[in-house]
């Protein structure tokens, strides 16, 4: 009787496979976007001129000489729409203040800062360090690259009266 | 020990599986690809792009719904004709007069046909219309940011069904009425309905596409009081015409079921527009009344304006030669398709045993040499065989809409047989039919009903679902089913749910309407007379017992965030701003116990939320929409006094 039913199980197993058969196997291992995962905080994988001046699309070194009031009159405006609801020149708010940023930054880190905040705290040892620091990472403002170098021609302006 | 009664039951069991493989193949397979070739087909892989945009009518949920063609994955809602809590559209003050008519705010219709926009009769990706049936009236969704920008109502309409198709470079727009109406002064409307015969009227609408983007009505056309169903403009060599079926030829007013299917042909009317609108530059026909508005999104500040008007002009056949012509048509014809060449006019007869096809070269023809068989309301009408330049035979039963591939082929969805037919433009043979479950109303191809198709996939709309998802109670999503077409045999590939009931859809090749995206406002251009650029200008203004709030949103706060001085009975204008400039980066906004939906602000975008508080307390507002690890910090509060206290206005942040 046992057997019977085995039997009868058996045959009905194999017509099942013959069913699933139709179906057609899913394919298996289909090809898969490989993510780059960057989850390291030290500094591997960056050039010296990456470490220094940040990662983004200003690759060469930006020098702020003689201050250009054209500039400061135009980044102090954008500095208001576009940074001011997080950055105070005189005090911390929800990111840092930003009267002595060039104490620590270069003119060319603060611009890639603007200009790719998220790849920055991502893949910056140093911008990782501020978001663990501010919890709030820096939006995108979609700044173009002379909107980011007036910006700093602003700061640059106030860093100056703070020295005086 | 009952076993052995069953044994004989048992072993039959794989026999019965194993008989039917044989004689069926595999089980839900017919019309099938296989899975493996139909999951190749439609898998789009995690990151990647859909091949084709797909528009599809939400039907009576008053939207339009887009799709990626073939995953079927559903990408996007755009409000049009009823208000949309999530983003708060037709409820915010910036959006509310969009949905405002000649009978005041509507919040809901019931929208039917998707129409994209077309360059030399191509769809170009700048504008979907979209049509709504009770209400009259057309949207235009501005494809760069797929918005809902245009609204213009259909005076002298019973209900606008045989709406929006556009001419071949989207030089007007037709909108027909379904049901005939008296029209006129209130003295000329108020009739028996029995009189039917005598005072009911249609109109054929045209909307002129102005070079602002903006619609005008421009004028409509007199037609005798039958039932306008739908409608295609001609293209190529049959630019300048346009094509709408009409059913009810017998003027029936009451059970239309039996009283409108005893005419063995009914009539699609030829409508030369192009010589219709020089009869109206030229300040012919006459002007009668016919209230309706004009809702606008100001190009400027972003805000939804209503213009209103009082008539319109009207060209009587009667009066105007050589505008209109009837074509007879068997039987009830529903859906009226012309193929890439501009040469066939092919008609659903929903009653009808076959598609007739008919020729516009004949029709021009017939024209020229006036071969009449009669005239209605001086329309003539033209002889069925003049201008036949064939008939499908076998097409299934219950042909409605017919789409093309642009390799000489179309397809028709036939209702009661349930199926796709594939037949040849040449020969007028049905080469191949395909079961689709259950009951197609429309189909779409990508471009299917354009000068060039992309004839690759097919959808077909159905209107009955039944057992197709799981079940979710009495009400059903309806199904939507993809088809391969590039080869000689049609092949099933998917199946997917829509929203409403999707009367036709519309499909394009994605890089045309991607190329343009608008990814945020910038907020430099934000003319919004309450927007605030900076926190530093946000305020809280009393004006007797209106307060306007002029607050700003950004990653991860409100500026201000603590208000006080509100009193119960004041009327809060919320006038939000939302500071961030990058794409995707909504913030949304609500305060406990408001009567209207939240906000959620675009990047760039300034939005107005009105709240009239009506308890005493501390209130709380928060963030509605997940923006960034301190979303949930991303509250505040609002102290509401008595309407007699004395708390002054006070506000701050940080």
């Amino acid at each position: 009787m046992e057997n019977t039913i085995k039997n009868i199980v058996g045959l009905l197993l194999v017509t099942m496979l013959i069913l699933a058969g139709c179906g057609g196997g899913a394919e298996q291992g289909n090809t898969q976007s490989a993510q780059k995962a960057s989850t390291s905080g030290g500094t591997e994988g960056l050039t010296a001129f990456e470490q220094k001046h940040g990662i983004g699309p200003v690759t060469e070194v930006i020098t702020v000489d003689q201050i250009d009031m054209k500039k400061v009159k135009k980044g102090k405006e954008l500095f208001k729409i576009k940074c001011s609801a997080c950055h105070k020149i005189g005090e911390r708010y929800i990111g840092p203040k930003l009267g002595d940023v060039f104490d620590d930054r270069t003119p060319t880190y603060v611009m890639n800062m603007i200009l790719n905040p998220d790849g920055m705290v991502k893949e910056h040892p140093e911008a990782k360090k501020m978001l663990q620091e501010f919890l709030s990472p820096m939006p995108n403002q979609n700044l173009e690259r002379e909107e980011a170098r007036a910006i700093v021609e602003y700061l640059s302006s106030v860093q100056n009266d703070t020295a005086k | 020990m009952k076993l052995p009664i069953y044994k004989s039951v048992l072993w039959g069991l794989p026999a019965v599986v194993i008989l039917s493989l044989i004689l069926y193949g595999c089980p839900s397979q017919q019309n099938l690809a296989s899975n493996e070739e139909a999951a190749q087909k439609v898998y789009v892989a995690p990151g990647e792009y859909d091949e084709f945009y797909g528009f599809m009518s939400g039907g009576y949920s008053g939207q339009m719904s887009v799709y990626g063609i073939p995953s079927g994955r559903h990408i996007y809602t755009i409000p049009v004709f009823s208000q949309l809590a999530t983003n708060g559209y037709g409820y915010n003050e910036e959006t509310k007069a969009m949905l405002e008519t000649s009978y005041g705010f509507v919040p809901w219709g019931d929208a039917h046909h998707p129409e994209l926009s077309q360059t030399n009769g191509v769809p170009d990706g700048r504008y979907i219309f979209i049509n709504e049936n009770n209400t009259p009236r057309v949207a235009k969704i501005d494809l760069k940011s797929f918005q809902t920008t245009e609204i213009l109502e259909i005076p002298n309409s019973g209900g606008n069904h045989a709406s929006p198709f556009v001419t071949q470079n989207t030089e007007y727009i037709s909108a027909a009425t379904r049901f005939s109406v008296p029209m006129g002064e209130d003295g000329d409307k108020d009739v028996a309905i029995d009189s039917y015969e005598e005072n009911f009227k249609g109109t054929l609408s045209f909307i002129k596409m102005q070079d602002d983007g903006s619609m005008k009505l421009d004028f409509q056309i007199l037609v005798p009081g039958f039932d306008y169903d739908l409608s295609h403009a001609g293209k190529g060599p049959s630019h300048g015409w346009s094509f709408f079926t009409s059913y009810n030829s017998e003027e029936a007013n009451t059970l239309l079921e039996v009283n409108a299917s005893k005419n063995d042909k009914d009539f699609i009317a030829a409508v030369n527009w192009k010589k219709a609108a020089e009869y109206a530059a030229q300040g012919k026909g006459k002007i009668m009344p016919g209230e309706y508005v004009r809702n606008y999104i100001d190009k400027e500040d972003h805000i939804a304006k209503t213009e209103r008007n009082s008539e319109v002009r009207v060209l009587d056949p009667r009066e105007l030669e050589g505008m209109i012509y009837y074509l007879p048509t068997p039987k009830s014809p529903h859906g009226v398709d012309v193929s890439p060449d501009g040469e066939l006019i092919i008609a659903g007869g929903k009653l009808s045993t076959v598609i007739p096809v008919h020729s516009f070269e004949k029709m021009t023809q017939a024209i020229e040499n006036e071969e009449y068989e009669g005239e209605i309301d001086g329309i003539p009408v033209l002889k069925y065989d003049s201008i036949l330049a064939g008939e499908v035979e076998n097409p299934g039963l219950g042909p409605l809409h017919t789409e093309f591939d642009g390799q000489g082929n179309a397809y028709t969805t036939a209702f009661i047989s349930s199926e796709v037919v594939k037949w040849s433009l040449d020969t007028f043979e049905v080469l191949d039919r395909i079961e689709t479950y259950y009951s197609p109303g429309h189909l779409m191809i990508p471009g299917g009903d354009s000068q060039k198709p992309w004839g690759k996939y097919l959808v077909a709309l159905n209107k009955i679902t039944k057992d197709r998802y799981l079940p979710t109670g009495p009400e059903l999503f309806h199904s939507a089913q993809l088809i391969d077409i590039s080869g000689d045999k049609m092949k099933l590939l998917l199946d997917f749910p829509t929203e409403g009931e999707p009367h036709y859809a519309q499909g394009i090749a994605a890089d045309i309407v991607m190329k343009d995206q608008v990814k945020f406002y910038k907020l430099e251009e934000n003319n919004n007379p309450y927007a605030v650029k900076s926190e530093e200008e946000t305020k809280v203004v009393r004006d007797g017992n209106e307060v306007h709030v002029y607050m700003t949103t950004i990653r991860t706060h409100f500026a201000p965030d603590n208000i006080e001085g509100i009193k119960v009975g004041d009327k809060v204008y919320f006038h939000l701003t939302n500071l961030e400039q990058d794409w995707d980066v909504p913030h949304g906004f609500t305060v406990k116990g408001a009567n209207t939906s939240e906000l959620l602000l675009m990047p760039g975008e300034t939005r107005t939320m009105v709240w009239e508080p009506k308890r005493v307390g501390v209130t709380p507002f928060y963030c509605t929409d997940f923006c960034s690890a301190l979303h949930q910090e991303m509250q505040g509060y609002i102290r509401v006094s008595p309407a007699d206290s004395d708390v002054e206005i006070a506000y701050g942040t940080g």
